[in-house]
């Protein structure tokens, strides 16, 4: 028995594919792509895709699934099946959880609990130091030798410069890439939106562009004096794009992911007040965002992520200054980077499926991001002409801090595949 | 005309006509603060909350005595801006003022946007009386009121707000409510205490205090957190006073018929000078009457009244 995925326009970058094909898989992988018109017997399961978009299952590369310890925003369990009504088959897990995911035991952990309990796949993402408290290094060997598939202090920069230079010179040796939350702690300090005309108006604390670009500009100078490899997470500033711009000339290997978030909207959304707004890097100007989508345009940037961040209605459901940053993400990234990216010709859409699929993929070593004859099943099936209205009636993870409630959005995942099995179709989560 | 909006939470867009208006009202609720019996029935039967998460006597009493004045029932919660941040929520509080049948919310409050948050939580009606660095609109109109009562306009006056600009919402409620009614507003401090981008509100900034004082019809001087020279914002006290003190001297910059204001509380020596506060082109005193007479404009159109009609 086999599943097709019939006349659909299959979109995979890492073959150089972009054709109306169909796709057959079986047994879990995939089992090629071409005309099976003829091939189909009455027990396979067949699924229409003509009009719709098929491409590797999206995989990103820095969400927060918030499990062990902090279950009340988020678990496994519901992280991933917001995933996969986003369109998901693999996500990568911060380790900003409660124990902070710094040891073999909680890389371990996050696998068990993801076979256990999770939908799609899920990758731990290890800590740099111990406690992500930036003072002593982590057990970084350890964790990638049980499947730790990067590191990061992610929530918190490294703030001392010699640690953060052994951090990139260990992962260096274990060839793991650091992804690195950059921000000078002092300078954004107690900072609770991007400082600018917003700000003063506002009369809310700001964190200056600088304090991004500064840490950027460090980890740049520091992983290209210890060769190491480095990521810098949800770039923000116009400021940083360049140094990640400049740094790639001398060949420096950095690479920089965008957020949905940071293309939708600007420090101007958080008139008002509303805390779904407050995430960390903050909302910044019209500039900025610009600034990120030519980087998108001309490959400075190749990754898009989401910064998936759930928190509980009642923790966002105070002032501005007191609540927790973040915005849930999972599951608006794609019609929102399409929105931004895809619509106005910012990207081709070969090159905006690659950011979401090959290229994170590759820059942590992951497997997937492929249809290729043999890999792993994992596809996504996306409708660019269904719109929907963002409400939280469906929203499957705990975190419904979504700045995006009430948007018509357009082009959506309508199937999620892993692994040849079927977790969401017709956007109902299965399973 | 009456009072369109559910609450008053800043002045930034407000209508000029809707400044008028409070303004224009203020004006016969003035008279009754001199009356030897400080009564009218006008609120008699309302209830208005003073909700303050920030201690501030003169604010807090001038709202009391405005709703006390019109025969209102008004009640003083101080809670703890602590006690907010671990646990009590705001909304929940806001709540239960509801269900007690509240009328009016008068909130201060540390965080920038508290009121806002109120406001679309409770059915009572709410006031900013004070929030973070972001607005205190019945300052600002206090203020106005003042300039207006003793320059007879506030259209083509030049207004100078002199100091920490950074943490002041006195300064904000100002920006708004002077550039709406047409007056040309400039603000001056060590630039550590500008935020950023202030030109585009409409606004010119100095770090020269003689630059920003020239020809000015008005200088508004606001009170300085001395706390801050701890936090490293500005170097010395003593460096703030010689900078950007007020004094006679500098003060020869301005039209002669200079109005110099205060929010209060002073220090006095440090951001003005003691002879400065005295003078008689000092209204600091007149401002606490003025701000009871705005305060009771803004209850009474708030609970209804209209600005043409006769106050009992
Ligand atoms: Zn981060």
């Amino acid at each position: 028995m086999a599943l097709y995925i019939k006349g659909g326009r299959v979109i995979d970058p890492a073959n150089g594919i972009n054709k109306i094909a169909d796709i057959k898989i079986e047994e879990g992988v995939i089992a090629g792509i071409d005309d099976f018109a003829g091939a189909i017997t009455a027990a396979d399961e067949v699924i229409d895709a003509a009009g719709k978009l098929v491409v590797p299952g999206l995989i990103d590369i820095h969400c927060h699934l918030r499990e062990p310890g902090l279950e009340a925003k988020e678990t496994i369990a519901t992280g991933t099946r917001a995933a996969a009504r986003g369109g998901f088959t693999a996500v990568c897990a911060m380790p900003n959880t409660k124990p902070v995911c710094d040891s073999q035991t909680g890389v371990e952990f996050i696998y068990n609990r993801a076979k256990a309990t999770g939908l799609v796949r899920v990758y731990p993402i290890g800590a740099i130091t111990k406690g992500s408290d930036g003072q002593e290094l982590a057990e970084m060997a350890d964790m990638a030798a049980c499947g730790a598939v990067a590191f990061s202090d992610d929530g918190k920069p490294v703030p001392r410069s010699d640690i953060m230079r052994l951090g990139l010179q260990y992962a260096q040796m274990v060839g793991k890439v650091i992804i690195s939350h950059c921000e000078d702690p002092e300078l954004a300090k107690d900072g609770v939106m991007h400082e600018g005309y917003w700000s003063t108006v506002l009369g809310l604390r700001g964190i200056p562009a600088a304090a991004e670009a500064i840490m950027v500009a460090r980890d740049i100078l520091l992983a290209e004096s210890v060769g190491a490899k480095l990521h810098i997470a949800h770039v923000s500033t116009a400021r940083s794009v360049e140094l990640i711009r400049q740094a790639q000339w001398r060949g420096v290997n950095v690479t920089g992911e965008v957020c949905p978030h940071h293309l939708a909207l600007t420090d101007a959304d958080v008139e008002g007040f509303n805390t779904a707004t407050k995430v960390n890097p903050p909302l910044r100007t019209d500039k900025d965002r610009e600034a990120l989508r030519s980087a998108l345009n001309d490959g400075t940037l190749t990754i898009l992520a989401t910064d998936h961040a759930p928190h509980t209605a009642e923790e966002k459901a105070c002032e501005y200054n007191y609540a927790p940053f973040g915005i849930s993400g999972l599951e608006t990234a794609w019609p929102l980077f399409w929105r931004e990216l895809v619509e106005p010709g910012v990207m081709t859409l070969p090159s905006f499926v690659a950011a979401m699929t090959v290229a994170p993929a590759k820059r942590l070593g992951l497997p997937g991001g492929t249809l290729s004859t043999g890999a792993a099943a994992d596809v996504t099936i996306i409708d660019p002409e269904y719109t929907e209205t963002v409400t939280l009636e469906n929203w499957q993870s705990k975190g419904k801090n979504t700045p995006f409630v009430g948007q018509t959005l357009r082009s959506w995942p309508v199937a999620t595949i892993v692994g040849g099995r079927v977790v969401m179709r017709d956007r109902q989560v299965i399973g | 005309m009456a009072w369109q909006h559910k609450d008053l939470l800043g002045l930034r867009g407000l209508s000029k006509q809707e400044i008028e208006l409070i303004l224009d009202t203020a004006a016969p609720m003035k008279d009754i603060i001199g009356r030897d019996i400080k009564k009218v029935p006008t609120l008699r039967g309302k209830s208005v909350v003073c909700l303050f998460y920030e201690a501030s006597t003169r604010t807090r009493t001038s709202f009391e005595l405005s709703g006390k004045f019109m025969s209102a029932d008004t009640v003083n919660i101080a809670a703890s801006s602590s006690s907010v941040v671990k646990g009590e929520s705001l909304i929940d509080t806001g709540k239960t003022l509801d269900a007690m049948g509240t009328d009016i919310i008068v909130i201060r409050h540390a965080a920038s946007g508290a009121p806002h948050l109120l406001a679309k939580h409770v059915k009572a009606r709410v006031i900013n009386a004070g929030d973070g660095a972001h607005e205190h609109p019945t300052q600002g109109l206090l203020d106005m009121y003042t300039i207006k009562e003793r320059k007879g306009r506030l259209e083509g006056l030049t207004v100078t707000i002199l100091g920490d600009v950074l943490h002041s919402r006195v300064a904000r409620s100002n920006i708004w409510g002077l550039r709406t009614m047409g007056a040309e507003v400039r603000v001056c401090g060590p630039s550590t205490l500008l935020p950023p981008e202030l030109a585009a509100t409409g606004v010119q900034a100095f770090t020269c205090i003689e630059e920003a004082l020239e020809g000015a019809d008005v200088v508004n001087v606001l009170r300085l957190q001395l706390e801050r020279q701890k936090k490293g914002l500005f170097p010395t006290i003593r460096e703030y006073a010689r900078q950007f003190g007020l004094n006679q001297e500098r003060l020869k910059r301005c039209k002669s018929d200079v109005l110099v204001l205060h929010p209060g509380p002073m220090n006095r020596g440090v951001e003005i000078a003691d002879d400065v506060a005295d003078a008689d082109f000092a209204a600091i005193e007149e401002q606490v009457t003025n701000g009871v007479a705005v305060r009771m404009a803004i209850l009474y159109l708030m609970m209804g009244g209209s600005g043409s009609g006769a106050v009992h």
